[in-house]
């Protein structure tokens, strides 16, 4: 194969993984923007969408049409369960207690996914079919246009919810301020609530998509919440645009490396460009720094 | 002996501060004044270095410390206190004080793990001085006590000997009256008075009129983030610019 | 001060004790274990229950004593003694280079930058097959040797290992209630009213992790002569989460509270043997429950439990009379 359409192969399967870190950093940005929360959890969700999936198409055989929107349902009870019982009993928690509770969150739901499943990888089937569609010398396969049709409607869904919706107006003025929007008669902790429901479908939904590429099993949910929290850093954990950004370039970078520099140091590759942000630019790569007013 | 020069400040398009200068003279009680939303606590902030001001200079001593951190301004010899009271919760009232001293104790990470005899002596001579601070502001029989369980008045005088601890040429007090009953607010004034007393120059930010006019020796004014005016209690008074700011202007 | 030193010779003389009751028993090769964590857990404690800056990558300066260790005195020939302080030294240095960037992060951030540090650690752990072995792991390091004593049994590595967990506990409750624990305390409590009062928030944090990681590359330079072989799964996020538990369940802020975790959760999956793998659900309710229920660890909640037991029990009491 010519460099150039080694390339455009790099390219073309980088953003559609791109799309998914992007679906899960948007994930973390809405309840970051929320609460000042980072969600531990967020790759969990991820991880449920899939293996939830798997389980409703071989355990009950149930229709892929049926088992995907019953999976999100699912995924986002269990956001909304997360929320209740871990989150809200904390609410005037330090940081450290938050990220302490969010970790437990995490590993609880791994280990009981793992105890309810097993420790083995999984395929869920493609969507339509496996057929590889060639262009301009480099192979796509079908799922990679589900999954970049399905984030372009999720993240339009999003920019449409948080601009033209009441709730999302709502939400937007918590994440101003928390107080003013409490005082004109928004109900903050249901807003929260909200975040986290809208998280775990987002997430869930990313996994599904992802699974019939990558596969899924129990603990895939470290890796895609940890590279989805890094497009969010990118992006300068804004739920919209940059995010996006974030994530297509960060599974870009992320194929290029593997392709050309090396495969088994891919994952950290993800973690350097992370540190980075953080280090130099923790306002994201789009964002202005903002004048701290304490 | 703390000199502000032409100090503004723009948060997000917003002004604070435009173009304040003032001067704060050596020994002496200075009070800032000015109705809500005048930049008194944005101004204190500067001048204390939690913020750095979009133009101007603070000049402490005849050196520049505009942008210095906080940490530095104390081994300076400035130090403040908070508005919402900033003690160290889950502490003793006596180690509140203790780390008042930091500053003027010196034992390294491996002097203090290893009990080196220099390191004990010197914690013990912290804690000595740590008590005549307590005795100073007159809570020493409260020591042992957790300072999240300290009643508010007892907090700030906590907050006072903690700051008289670092040995400051100048202490900046912000709103330390608020909150305080009339009772306490007296011995507040007398407190600021001996602090006064011992040499060390007070700039406060306060509400509370009766204070500032009682014991304040020069007075500034701030309204709508600019200087209104400056001078003796007594000139203040009577001054119907700050009498209409106070008021509000009705014509 | 007196009590402290009270506190510090009721454990001392513990320690020397236990052999007595479980030597010869395979109890004796688990305590070995609980040392080398509850030194894990202190140095997590004195970074994250002190100062109050958290880390989700501890378990990777664990790995880098272990592997700096291993791979000077196996591929290199070293001394042993010589190694572990060389390690030490370098680890120490490492951290103190990069805790300059990574504390200026706050709360979330900081543990997020701290987990993709150590998340890139363990890669290279994996990857760099020719110096670490890779995943397949690092065996043949040598025992420990003192003159002709030579630290090859589960009774000797005890005694090994405790003398060391006894000097870094003395050190660190030492250090704890000096001008410089304070100052740590003091940051966790109020930062700004800290930096206020002259204390140098930034350089303090920085030390105080280099101090941690230290603490952890020594305890990993240890693990790795007892055991002898080491693998990358000892030293990956799941560890750096199962310090994190010990020390929020033993107490944030306390020393004996961090040995008090890290006995229970070296030694609970000893008598839960039926729940192997599943310990990790295990350690996720426990946290959750624990940040929850009893937030000051058992530490503080024992006491707390007992005193509202006693309460609870006055005011039946008083209702009846």
């Amino acid at each position: 194969m010519e460099l150039s359409h080694q390339l455009l192969q790099y390219l073309l399967s980088g953003l559609s993984t791109g799309a998914i870190y992007a679906l899960i950093g948007i994930g973390f940005s809405i309840i970051y923007n929320a609460t000042g929360i980072i969600n531990f959890a967020q790759g969990e969700f991820v991880m449920l969408g899939g293996m939830m999936t798997l389980f409703l198409l071989e355990a009950l055989h149930l229709p892929l049409w049926a088992a995907v929107p019953l999976a999100v349902c699912i995924v986002t009870l269990v956001g909304l369960g997360f929320e209740r019982l871990a989150i809200r009993p904390l609410r005037n928690a330090s940081p450290i207690s938050l990220v302490i509770i969010t970790i437990g969150g995490a590993i609880l739901i791994r280990g009981l996914a793992m105890l309810i499943w097993d420790k083995d990888t999984h395929a869920i089937p493609p969507f339509s079919g496996d057929e590889p569609i060639m262009l301009a010398g480099a192979t796509l396969l079908p799922q990679h246009l589900w999954i970049l049709g399905i984030t372009v409607v999720l993240i339009s869904l999003n920019k449409w919810f948080f601009n033209h919706t009441i709730s999302g107006k709502a939400m937007r003025a918590c994440s101003y301020n928390p107080r003013a929007a409490g005082l004109v008669g928004v109900d903050v902790r249901r807003m929260v609530l909200l975040s986290f429901m809208i998280s775990a479908a987002m997430g869930s939904l990313a996994g599904i998509i992802v699974a019939p590429l990558t596969m899924t099993a129990y603990d895939v949910g470290i890796m895609l919440g940890l590279k989805g929290f890094c497009a969010a850093i990118i992006g300068g954990m804004s739920s919209g645009l940059s995010t996006v950004i974030g994530g297509l370039i960060l599974g870009v970078l992320e194929s290029m490396g593997a392709g050309l520099i090396s495969s088994g140091y891919k994952d950290a590759i993800a973690f350097i460009i992370l540190l980075l942000i953080l280090f130099i630019r923790p306002q994201g790569l789009f964002g202005k720094p903002e004048s701290e007013r304490v | 002996m703390l000199e502000l020069k032409g100090i503004t400040q723009i948060f997000g398009g917003v002004t604070a501060l435009k173009d304040v200068s003032f001067s704060v003279n050596q020994g002496e009680i200075t009070g800032v004044i000015g109705p809500n939303g005048a930049g008194k606590t944005t101004l204190f902030n500067i001048a204390t270095g939690i913020y750095s001001q979009t133009s101007g200079q603070v000049i402490f001593e005849g050196r520049d410390i505009s942008g210095l951190p906080a940490e530095r301004l104390a081994r300076l010899g400035m130090v403040r206190t908070f508005q919402n009271i900033e003690l160290f919760g889950k502490m003793t009232v006596l180690e509140n004080v203790m780390v008042g001293l930091h500053s003027r104790s010196s034992s390294g990470l491996f002097a203090c793990s290893f009990k080196m005899p220099w390191a004990v002596r010197e914690e013990q001579r912290i804690r000595d001085e740590a008590h005549q601070w307590l005795q100073f502001v007159g809570i020493d029989d409260l020591a042992q006590l957790e300072a999240n369980n300290l009643p508010f008045g007892r907090g700030r005088l906590l907050e006072i000997a903690r700051a008289m601890a670092c040995n400051p040429r100048m202490i900046l007090m912000d709103e330390p009256a608020a909150g305080l009953n009339s009772q306490e607010t007296l011995g507040l004034a007398e407190l600021i008075r001996r602090i006064r007393d011992r040499g060390i120059t007070v700039v406060l930010v306060e509400h509370d009129m009766e204070l500032v006019m009682d014991i304040c020796d020069r007075i500034v004014v701030l309204n709508l983030g600019q200087k209104l005016t400056e001078g003796t209690p007594r000139e203040i008074q009577d001054n119907p610019e700050v009498i209409a700011a106070y008021l509000g202007d009705d014509d | 001060m007196k009590r402290e030193l009270i506190k510090f010779m009721l454990f001392a003389l513990c320690v020397l004790v236990a052999p007595l009751f479980f030597s010869g028993s395979y109890l004796m090769n688990v305590l070995v274990f609980v040392g080398i964590h509850t030194l894990l857990a202190v140095a997590l404690n004195l970074l994250l229950g002190y100062a109050g800056q958290i880390s989700l990558g501890h378990a990777a300066f664990f790995g880098l004593g272990a592997y700096g260790s291993g791979i000077l005195t196996t591929t290199f020939s070293w001394n042993p003694w010589l190694a572990m302080v060389t390690v030490a030294v370098i680890v120490a240095t490492m951290a103190f280079a990069i805790g300059f960037p990574i504390l200026k992060l706050k709360g979330h951030y900081l543990a997020m930058a701290t987990l993709g540090l150590g998340i890139i650690i363990f890669i290279v752990f994996n990857e760099w097959v020719d110096v670490t072995g890779g995943p397949s792991g690092f065996p043949g390091i040598p025992n420990l040797e003192l003159g002709t004593l030579v630290f090859d049994s589960d009774l000797k590595n005890y005694y090994l290992v405790w003398s060391f967990v006894l000097g870094c506990v003395l050190l660190s409750v030492n250090l704890a209630n000096s001008r410089i624990g304070r100052a740590f305390r003091a940051i966790h409590d109020a930062e700004t009213a800290a930096r206020v009062m002259g204390v140098n928030a930034r350089l303090l944090k920085v030390q105080v992790f280099a101090l941690s990681a230290m603490i952890c590359a020594i305890a990993g330079s240890l693990y790795a002569h007892v055991m002898t072989f080491i693998a990358p799964p000892s030293f990956g996020f799941n560890i750096s989460v199962e310090l994190l538990t010990m020390v929020v369940i033993g107490g944030l802020g306390s020393i004996y509270g961090s040995f008090l975790g890290a006995l229970l959760l070296t030694m609970l999956p000893e008598f839960l043997r039926f729940m192997h793998d599943y310990d990790i659900v295990f350690y996720g309710g426990l946290l959750m429950v624990m940040t929850i229920f009893m937030p000051g660890g058992l530490v503080r909640g024992i006491p707390e439990l007992f005193r509202k037991l006693a309460g609870l029990k006055k005011g039946k009491g008083d209702a009846h009379a």
